[in-house]
């Protein structure tokens, strides 16, 4: 049988629109540097505060304010744990898994919050309040276990501690 | 049922109070306020802040000061124990060579590890001194603070630190009216433990993907952006001001008889003690005495085996409690004093799942650039899955033997694969008999199926 072809994909900027605003932003933060590139992190983080997440659409865009390739802003954004390439929920929960935390309790609290929320690691609640994710040992190793939710780090977070926690993020 | 338990929120804290420390015996946390809050610029200056700055800058000439930092014997304190002077007496400048950085590895995210995060959160400028020193020695002309993503409370504290410093004349031009000018910009990451490696980081500043760069040349020969530059970790630096002001022979004593090193070291303890936490100690503590001080272990358990200093030092035993925990004693003993913070294991604690756990860590974290990184750290999942699960087979522990010396020092790109072959190859020596209680199946047969590798 014959294989097609695929057609090669444009890639278009049409379904985004950078905010002025991010785009000062950028390239402000672009002025910190010998390159622009290296504000390529700052400018995914920056896309990623207004919209939740890094949508295809919006690497292009950056790499044009960057005046660099968009496969190059597209393997950096690739690369980061804290670059969201789907949506996720209004709050993204973060639990630590490294070795510390894994001593403390990690499997327990894992299970207790997955149990509550009704998903597991890479998902979002039906809801979009929550995105439950892993993460690098959050250097909280004497407050273990511990979990990050947006900006706000707790711990140790025991099972009983959840629904009070979770309380606070609507 | 309405409970009113507080929320947990996590406050990084020392488990020393300040009448227990003095400026002449804990260099980096004399200053630091009992209640936890932030050390501000004018309680910086009024306890002898920016006093080496003004004095260095307007008195010493470069050489001298490297000079100092190499008599001090100042090591690394993100865990490789390089001489900090020594680096810096590597780094190229004068003649015309372009004025280069000064990039402080605030990374912290060493499994274990909970130190840098205290010094970033209530003591800014003590790191921000330290770095305009460092820029003084290697002439560089401008300076990164590194820091991981996560550290959100560290990049407030930082930006209004740096803010008041530039304010005050600190950074800027014509600093303490020396004629040298420096300034500083807070840079934060986005996750990926690699960052830590140097020249990862050094990546990864520059906005590409953090895959380590091959050595030489060094970053003190060509770093960021192809200038000289030195990469220094957050407690290497805020080392610096008291080295200027006390000097190098008061630095060495430090540690007294307990080690040839110099200095004090941020020591914690984390897992199941009863007080996990941070403490300031002479260089050459023992574990047994910060085993003390955590209050020995929860529940009346009994200690296993213990890592000095995160996920990528080797296992240590109760036997090696006594021993000064110093760079070279610890490195005698099979593993490296890393960061100096120590992860217990107790009796009841299961070391294959413990190593599963560990080597999920480095395996996830894996840049994947060199083969033997991100094709053997995986493999060592899949068997310790199929060990913790009690579906190992015949040749499945000398395969992790195997797989362990192949990642180890020099076989690889970066130490990332050395840095999970330690606790691997340290865990099999000494817990053998656990691993082989999950052998059940002859060579060949136990996996039939493909192992599930969970995601890795």
């Amino acid at each position: 049988m014959m294989e097609t072809t695929p057609t090669p994909q444009t890639i278009t900027t049409d379904g985004f629109r950078l905010h002025p605003e991010d785009e000062a932003a950028m390239r402000a933060e672009a002025g910190h540097y010998e390159q622009p590139q290296a504000a390529c992190i700052e400018a995914l983080k920056i896309v990623q505060r207004r919209h939740g997440w890094v949508p295809d659409d919006a690497i292009p865009a950056i790499a044009r304010v960057l005046g660099v390739g968009p496969a190059s802003v597209e393997g950096v954004a690739t690369f980061y744990s804290l670059i969201f390439r789907q949506p996720v929920g209004r709050h993204v929960i973060l639990v630590c898994d490294s070795s510390s935390c894994f001593l403390t309790g990690f499997e327990q609290l894992r299970e207790a919050l997955s149990e509550r929320l009704g998903i597991g690691f890479g998902e979002t609640t039906a809801d979009g309040r929550f995105t439950l994710l892993p993460v690098c040992c959050l250097g909280a190793c004497d407050g273990g276990p511990a979990l990050m939710i947006d900006d706000d780090v707790y711990g140790p977070v025991g099972a009983e501690d959840l629904a009070d926690l979770l309380e606070g993020y609507s | 049922m309405n409970s009113q338990r507080q929320s947990p929120i996590y406050r990084s804290r020392l488990l020393q109070p300040g009448a227990d420390r003095s400026p002449d015996t804990h260099p980096l946390t004399w200053r630091l306020r009992d209640d936890g809050q932030v050390v501000g610029l004018k309680e910086y200056e009024s306890k002898e802040g920016y006093q080496a700055v003004s004095q260095v800058l307007n008195g010493r000439d470069p050489g001298a000061v490297i000079a100092t930092m190499k008599e001090a014997n100042v090591r690394g304190r993100g865990g490789a124990g390089f001489s900090a002077g020594v680096k810096w007496s590597l780094t190229l400048q004068g003649g015309d060579m372009p004025r280069g950085y000064i990039v402080c590895n605030a990374d912290e995210m060493e499994p274990g590890t909970f130190k840098d995060r205290l010094l970033m959160e209530q003591q800014p400028h003590l790191l921000i001194e330290g770095m305009i020193l460092a820029a003084f020695a290697n002439n560089a002309r401008y300076g990164y603070i590194f820091l991981r993503g996560e550290y959100v409370e560290s990049a407030r504290v930082l930006s209004a630190a740096l803010a008041e410093a530039r304010e005050a004349g600190w950074l800027g031009p014509d600093i303490a009216g020396s004629g040298f000018d420096f300034d500083i910009a807070l840079h934060t990451g986005a996750g990926r433990y690699i960052c830590g490696e140097e020249t990862a980081l050094l990546n990864s500043l520059e906005g590409h993907r953090a895959n380590p760069r091959a050595k030489p040349p060094f970053p003190g020969q060509s770093g960021a952006w192809g200038k000289p530059t030195v990469v220094n970790n957050v407690e290497t630096l805020c080392n610096v001001p008291a080295v200027m002001l006390r000097g190098a022979d008061w630095y060495q004593e430090l540690s007294g008889d307990r080690s040839e090193d110099g200095g004090t070291k941020l020591y914690g303890a984390s897992g199941l003690v009863n007080r996990p936490g941070l403490w300031e100690l002479p260089i050459g503590t023992t574990g047994r005495e910060i085993l003390e001080l955590a209050s020995g272990l929860r529940d009346d358990r009994q200690l296993k085996a213990w890592l000095p200093g995160g996920a990528s030092t080797g296992f240590l035993l109760p036997e090696h409690l006594d021993l000064p925990l110093d760079f070279d004693t610890v490195g005698k003993e099979g593993s490296r004093l890393g960061t100096g913070l120590i992860t217990v294991v107790t009796e009841d604690q299961s070391m294959v799942s413990l190593m599963r756990n560990l080597e999920e860590f480095f395996a996830r974290e894996s840049c994947g650039w060199c083969t033997p990184c991100r094709e053997g750290l995986p493999w060592t999942v899949k068997l310790l899955l199929a060990l913790e699960r009690g579906e190992g087979e015949v040749g499945d522990i000398e395969l992790l033997d195997k797989l362990a010396a192949d990642c180890g020092p020099g076989l690889t790109f970066c130490a990332h694969a050395p840095g999970a072959a330690m606790p691997l190859e340290t865990a099999l020596r000494h817990f053998r008999h656990e691993f082989e209680q999950g052998v059940h199946y002859p060579k060949g047969k136990a996996h039939a199926d493909p192992i599930p590798v969970g995601e890795v």
